[in-house]
C-alpha cells in the first residue's frame, strides 16, 4: 500500500493551489456578496484544462485520473466553495455522462468545447417530487415523429443559466422497462431549444458564486438522436455519474473543512485573550486538534475512494459504491462540524461577514444535501451491508 | 572555453535555466544544528527561478529554441524541474549526488558548470539569488567557470541577432547593458509574470526527459568547503519610527525627513 500520490497528481495540487490563492480566493468575498458568476476565473481555469482533467486527449481533455480531478476541486473550493462547485458539475454532472454513455457524434459536438471550459453544460436529475428516488421521476419523454417530446420540471440545476451554459441532459420517463417499471432514459435538451425555459435564479443559503435555477420543459421537442446512450439506460447512467460526483462532493467538503481550519489556526494565533494568544487555551487546541484530524481523516478516504473509483475504470461495484458513499457522508458532516468551530473559534467577528469564516459556514450546508444526503448516504452503506 | 554561435539566422538556439528546490515560502524557516536549512519540509521550485524560466520560454517562443532546466539537489527534486517542463521547458539535468549534501556556493557553481558546459547553451539563465540560501553568488560564479560575460540583475531582456541586452536597475541607477552571446544573465523577480502549468503542460511533462548525474559523471571532486557557517545571529530588531502628529504642519515635516533621507 502506497499513501503517496504521483508526481503529476503533486504537480495538478501545487498549480491548483497557486491558482486558487492567487486566483480564486481574491475574488471569492465579492462573488459571493453580489452573487456573481466568476465568468473570468472559469475562463482562466478552462484555459489550464481544469475542466478536462480526467478526460483523454482524443476530445482535448489532459488525461489525468480522478483522483487528479479531487484534488483540484478540493483545491479550489478551499479558495471558494461556488466555484468549486461549478467545475464539479460541469465536469462529473456535465460533461463526464456525455464522455462515458455518448455515442460519436455527440463527443465530437459537444465535448471540446465543455472540456476547454468556453461551454458547461448541466445534469437535471432532481424534480420537485423525485431525487434519489429516481422511480419517482414525473418529467417525460415522448417519441413522436423522430422527436422526443419533453414536458415536465427540474430543480436545483447547476451551470444551466449561464452566458456559456450550452445544455443540460435530463432523466425522463420513456416508457415501462420489463418489469413493469417506470423505464428512464437521459436526454439532451441543448439551450435555446423552444420550450426549454431557464427560470429565475434561486435565492441561496450560500454558494453564491455558482449558477442555480429551475427547469421546466413544455412540449420540449429535440431529434431521437439526443437520447445519451441507449433509451432506457438512464437509471444505470445516473448511478454512475452520482457515483463519481459523490467522491467529488466530498473532495469539495475536504477543501472547505482545509480553509477552516487555515483560518481558525491564523485566527486563534493572532486573537489574544487573558494576556495570551487564544491558541495558547486547550479549549481552542482541542477544537484545532479535532479539525485537523478530521479534515484529514476525510482526505484519506476521499484518495482512497478516487483511487478505487479509477482501478475500477469508473464502473459502479459495491465496493466503490460503498467507499463514494462513506466519504461523502464523512467529508460533508467534518466540512459541517469544521465551519461550525471555526465560526466559534472566531466569536463575534466569526458572525461578520467580515471574516471568511461566515461564508464558509453558509457554505458547507449543502454539502450534507447535495448529490444525495446524509441520510440518503446512510441508507446506501446500511443496503450495501446487507441490512 | 569557447562556445561557438551554431544559428545560421542569428536566434538563440539553447537556453540553460538553473533552477532549485526550495522550502516552500509559505512554511516556517527552520534550521539544522550545523546551522544549514532544515529540508524535510514541504518544497517547491523556487519562486525566483519561476521568473527565470518563465524569460526563457517567452525567448524561445520569440526566438526559436529549446529551454533546458539544470538543478542540483537530491532525487526528489526532479519535483521542482518537473514544474518547470509542465510550464513548457523541454528537458531537464539534475545533479544528485549524497557527496554535494550542504554544498557551498563554490561547489555548486562548479557542479553546476560542469553539467551546463558540454550543452553548449547560447544562453544561461539564472536568478539572481536562490530564495533560501540567498548568497547570490552562484551565477557570477557561474559565469567564471564556463568563460561567459555576465549581464546580473537583469528586469529586461532584448535579443538581437547575436547581441543580448540587459536592462538594470541598480542602487546607482538604471542601466542599460549588452554583450554578446554566448552570454549569462541573472534576473529579478519582476522580470516576467511566470505562466501557471497547464494540466496538459503537467501531464506532458512525464514524458520528457530529465537527466541524472552524479560527481563521477561530471568528473569533478567535492574539494574543500570555500564557505562554512561559523554562527547565526538574529538581525537587529528594528527600531519604532517616529511618529509625526498632526497639527497642521505634519505634511510640511514628513517631507523635510523625507527630503533628509534623500528620497523625495
Amino acid at each position: 500500500m502506497d499513501f503517496e500520490l504521483s508526481a503529476e497528481q503533486r504537480a495538478v495540487r501545487e498549480l491548483c493551489r497557486d491558482f486558487a490563492k492567487e486566483v480564486v480566493a481574491p475574488a471569492a468575498e465579492e462573488l459571493d456578496r453580489d452573487h456573481k458568476f466568476g465568468y473570468d476565473i472559469v475562463r482562466r481555469m478552462g484555459e489550464l484544462g481544469l475542466f478536462g482533467l480526467p478526460f483523454s486527449e482524443e476530445f482535448g481533455g489532459a488525461g489525468a485520473d480522478f483522483l487528479s480531478l479531487c484534488l483540484a476541486i478540493e483545491e479550489i473550493s478551499r479558495a471558494d466553495a461556488g466555484v468549486g462547485i461549478t467545475l464539479e458539475a460541469a465536469v462529473c454532472l456535465g460533461a463526464a455522462p456525455i464522455y462515458d454513455f455518448g455515442s460519436v457524434a455527440q463527443k465530437q459536438k459537444w465535448l471540446p468545447d465543455l472540456l476547454a471550459g468556453r461551454k458547461l453544460w448541466a445534469f437535471g436529475l432532481t424534480e420537485p417530487e423525485a431525487g434519489s428516488d429516481a422511480g419517482a421521476t414525473k418529467t417525460r419523454a415522448e417519441l413522436r415523429d423522430g422527436h422526443w417530446v419533453v414536458n415536465g420540471a427540474k430543480q436545483f440545476i447547476t451551470n444551466c443559466g449561464t452566458e456559456i451554459s450550452a445544455g443540460v441532459t435530463v432523466t425522463a420517463v420513456t416508457g415501462k422497462n420489463k418489469r413493469g417499471g417506470p423505464e428512464i432514459s437521459a436526454i439532451m435538451i441543448p439551450t435555446g431549444t423552444p420550450g426549454y425555459h431557464v427560470l429565475e435564479s434561486y435565492r441561496k443559503l450560500g454558494w453564491h458564486s455558482s449558477d442555480t435555477h429551475p427547469l421546466s420543459f413544455e412540449s420540449c421537442e429535440v431529434p431521437v438522436e439526443n437520447v445519451l446512450g441507449e433509451r432506457g439506460g438512464g437509471y444505470r447512467q445516473f448511478l454512475n455519474t452520482l457515483m463519481g460526483g459523490r467522491i467529488a462532493i466530498a473532495a469539495l467538503s475536504v477543501g472547505v473543512a482545509q480553509a477552516c481550519l487555515d483560518a481558525s489556526l491564523a485566527y486563534a494565533k493572532e486573537r489574544r485573550t487573558f494576556g495570551v494568544p487564544i491558541s495558547k487555551h486547550q479549549a481552542i487546541q482541542f477544537k484545532l486538534a479535532d479539525m485537523a484530524m478530521e479534515t484529514e481523516l476525510a482526505r484519506t478516504m476521499v484518495y482512497r475512494a478516487a483511487t478505487a473509483y479509477s482501478h475500477g475504470g469508473g464502473k459502479a461495484t459495491d465496493d466503490v459504491r460503498m467507499l463514494a458513499a462513506m466519504c461523502k457522508l464523512y467529508a460533508s458532516e467534518t466540512s459541517k462540524r469544521a465551519a461550525d468551530q471555526a465560526v466559534q473559534i472566531h466569536g463575534g467577528y466569526g458572525f461578520m461577514e467580515d471574516y471568511p469564516v461566515a461564508r464558509y459556514w453558509r457554505d458547507v450546508k449543502v454539502n450534507e444535501i447535495g448529490e444525495g444526503t446524509s441520510e440518503v448516504q446512510r441508507m446506501l452503506i446500511a443496503r450495501l451491508l446487507g441490512a | 572555453m569557447t562556445i561557438s554561435w551554431r544559428s545560421d539566422n542569428g536566434c538563440l538556439v539553447k537556453i540553460v535555466v538553473t533552477v532549485k528546490q526550495v522550502p516552500d515560502p509559505n512554511s516556517a524557516t527552520l534550521l539544522e544544528s550545523d546551522n544549514t536549512l532544515a529540508r524535510d519540509r514541504e518544497v517547491v521550485l523556487d519562486p525566483g527561478d519561476e521568473c527565470g524560466i518563465e524569460e526563457g520560454l517567452q525567448l524561445k517562443e520569440a526566438h526559436g529554441g529549446e529551454v533546458i532546466l539544470v538543478s542540483m539537489g537530491p532525487e526528489r527534486a526532479k519535483d521542482a524541474i518537473r514544474k518547470g517542463l509542465s510550464m513548457g521547458a523541454d528537458r531537464g539535468v539534475l545533479i544528485s549526488d549524497v557527496q554535494l549534501a550542504g554544498a557551498d556556493a563554490l561547489l555548486t557553481a562548479r557542479a553546476l558548470a560542469a553539467a551546463i558546459k558540454p550543452e553548449q547553451p547560447d544562453l544561461v539563465i539564472c536568478a539572481t539569488e536562490s530564495y533560501d540560501g540567498s548568497t547570490g553568488m552562484v551565477p557570477p560564479m557561474l559565469a567564471e567557470l564556463l568563460g561567459l560575460p555576465q549581464l546580473t540583475i537583469a528586469k529586461k531582456v532584448e535579443v538581437d541577432g547575436s547581441t543580448i541586452k540587459v536592462h538594470r536597475q541598480t542602487a546607482d541607477g538604471y542601466q542599460v547593458v549588452e554583450a554578446s552571446t554566448p552570454a549569462l544573465i541573472s534576473v529579478t523577480a519582476g522580470i516576467a509574470e511566470p505562466r501557471y502549468a497547464s494540466l496538459k503542460g503537467i501531464m506532458a511533462a512525464r514524458s520528457k526527459e530529465i537527466k541524472q548525474v552524479g560527481l563521477s559523471d561530471l568528473g569533478i571532486e567535492r574539494g574543500e568547503p570555500g564557505e562554512t557557517i561559523e554562527g547565526i545571529a538574529d538581525a537587529e530588531a528594528r527600531k519604532a519610527g517616529a511618529i509625526i502628529e498632526d497639527d497642521g504642519t505634519a505634511v510640511d515635516r514628513i517631507i523635510q525627513v523625507l527630503a533628509q533621507a534623500k528620497v523625495v
